[in-house]
């Protein structure tokens, strides 16, 4: 079968996760609710910059948006006992898993274009030849997390997964240069930052901004293309592997 | 000449330390219903789940339309349709919807799903519900939207696991009737069940599991003929009085029956007389039967579903 086919038949997936998952609770709540409120609690009584506060706001949205989605949609399909039929059909589980990345990677995509519009309100000029390939680079480092995230434990029960990857966005989030720029941290925090993909992502946007950031802008990108090859890989590979334990 | 659809050699499936499928051997062959029979956690599932390249044996082989499931999982599955086991249809999505999937899934062209959405909706009398969404259908609508689903490619193979289980009478005929449609047009089916009358109605060949290992494989009647060396004698009384050890061979009450399991039909038939004479009952119904293939398969795996 061609790759061109199993592409095809990933956006039957998209289609289906968009029709199922998109309005589900847990995603409306963590993937938009919650960066809208996390993004006031930064804001207030704070005297930041425009450019400075877009760059959170844009990180944020991206950040949380694009892994809303992902790591819960195999659990839930294993506990509706939709999954056995979903991989029993003529595509291959790295298909089953593009598809459900690519659900992910729209979602934030829909939902970080239409806040990036706030840069025309706070009359921000923004260098959109970066901004564009940061944003969908990052959305797809994000979304090919997700895979790995929900790859293990092979469970049912999506809470848990959301549990667990909420853990890790959270500890993401705080050593990612959002709330604090990375030059200010001291050398240990920025050595922790490094592991972390959000990080490129803020230092790229504020390339976008302002034309400087932390590493080169070459690096941030490069940085993110790896960890979303490395995330998709590995997410696939586990997926594979304990794929029998979610049928006993 | 029959021409082997699916081929199983010598299939292996532990799960941890448990040994849930133990080295089984069969074929199925084109245009025949085959039914996989056996108590439940017999290794039913877990055999179609690897027929259906789901889960990787331990040790075997198994080839479908003459091909490698290991090396071609995906080419086989273009040409099969599954129903799993507690499989559901998407609750969230319309029954339209499922069926756009499963056809978008399969590589088929838009109209060409639609085409065949409404053929197989009306067919499974689902046409008024298409835009419904299947979170508020009853359990014989699910099953048989699931059944629509997998024959919406028109495959050649169709992989049944319980198709018939907990549905109601209705639903159950609609399923069987369109299976045998389905046999009379060429297609094989792979039908796991532990619904003897099931088995009985439709399946050409049946192979009986148990504790993972296959203890019988051949057609129904001659599967029966096993346990032909005894007959069954069903009687009835009025009123109900029976006393144990009247009659030699096993005993079964079934409300205001009893059937006796026996080689030696005239002397027991004689003393069930005798016994209603001399208690003053009378005899509502008396039958001599050859043993169902549910009779069968209980003296095979044995009285308790362990």
């Amino acid at each position: 079968m061609s790759k061109l086919s199993q592409f095809s038949r990933s956006l039957a997936i998209v289609k289906k996760d968009m029709l199922i998952f998109y309005l589900k609770g847990p995603v409306v709540i963590m993937g938009l609710l919650f960066p809208f409120f996390l993004f006031g609690a930064f804001l207030i009584g704070r005297d930041l910059s425009h450019a400075y506060l877009f760059v959170a706001l844009i990180a944020m949205t991206a950040f949380f948006t694009s892994t809303a989605v992902g790591p819960t949609i195999i659990p839930w399909e294993a506990r509706s006992k939709t999954f056995e039929r979903l991989i029993s059909s003529p595509i291959s589980i790295t298909t089953v898993l593009f598809g459900d990345m690519q659900a992910s990677f729209y979602f934030g995509l829909i939902i970080t274009s239409f806040i990036s519009l706030t840069a025309i309100f706070l009359g921000i000029a923004l260098n959109l030849l970066i901004f564009i390939p940061v944003v969908i680079l990052a959305l797809l480092t994000f979304s090919a997390m997700t895979i790995l995230m929900s790859s293990y434990p092979p469970t049912d029960v999506p809470a848990d997964v959301m549990m667990l990857s909420s853990l890790v966005k959270f500890t993401l989030l705080f050593i990612s240069g959002i709330f604090v720029p990375l030059e200010k941290l001291p050398w240990y925090a920025r050595a922790v930052s490094a592991i972390s993909p959000l990080t490129y992502m803020v230092d790229a946007l504020r390339y976008s901004v302002s034309m400087h950031g932390y590493f080169p802008l070459w690096l941030d990108l490069i940085a993110m293309l790896l960890f979303s090859l490395i995330f998709f890989f590995f997410g696939v590979v586990i997926h594979k592997r304990v794929l029998e334990k979610r049928f006993t | 000449m029959n021409i082997e659809i699916i081929k199983a050699e010598h299939l292996t499936k532990y799960y941890g330390d448990f040994l849930a499928v133990n080295d089984i051997s069969f074929s199925v062959h084109k245009g025949e219903i085959f039914g996989f029979l056996g108590p439940n956690g017999a290794g039913k599932t877990t055999t179609i789940r690897m027929l259906t390249g789901i889960l990787n044996p331990n040790s075997g082989r198994i080839e479908v339309f003459g091909m490698d499931m290991k090396k071609h999982k995906i080419e086989i599955r273009e040409r099969t349709g599954i129903v799993p086991e507690m499989a559901n249809p998407y609750i969230d999505l319309s029954a339209m919807r499922n069926l756009r999937l499963m056809g978008r899934l399969y590589g088929m062209k838009g109209r060409e799903i639609e085409e065949r959405s409404v053929e197989l909706l009306k067919l499974f009398n689902l046409y008024e519900k298409k835009d419904t969404k299947v979170r508020g259908f009853s359990k014989g609508m699910k099953q048989r939207l699931s059944l629509a689903m997998a024959m919406l490619p028109d495959p050649e193979l169709l992989f049944l696991d319980e198709p018939t289980s907990g549905l109601d009478v209705m639903s159950a005929r609609l399923i069987k009737k369109i299976i045998r449609e389905e046999q009379k047009k060429g297609k094989t089916i792979f039908m796991n069940t532990h619904n003897m009358q099931d088995a009985n109605e439709l399946c050409n060949r049946v192979a009986i599991i148990n504790h993972g290992k296959l203890i019988a494989i051949d057609t129904p009647e001659k599967i029966k003929e096993i346990g032909a060396k005894s007959n069954v004698i069903e009687f009835s009384l009025s009123p109900f009085k029976f006393k144990e050890g009247i009659v030699d061979g096993r005993v079964e009450i079934l409300g205001d029956k009893v059937k006796v399991y026996t080689a030696k039909v005239d002397e027991t038939i004689k003393k069930i007389v005798n016994y209603a004479e001399r208690e003053n009952l009378k005899i509502v119904s008396l039958n001599v039967e050859k043993p169902s293939l549910e009779d069968v398969f209980m003296a095979l795996v044995g009285e308790k579903n362990e």
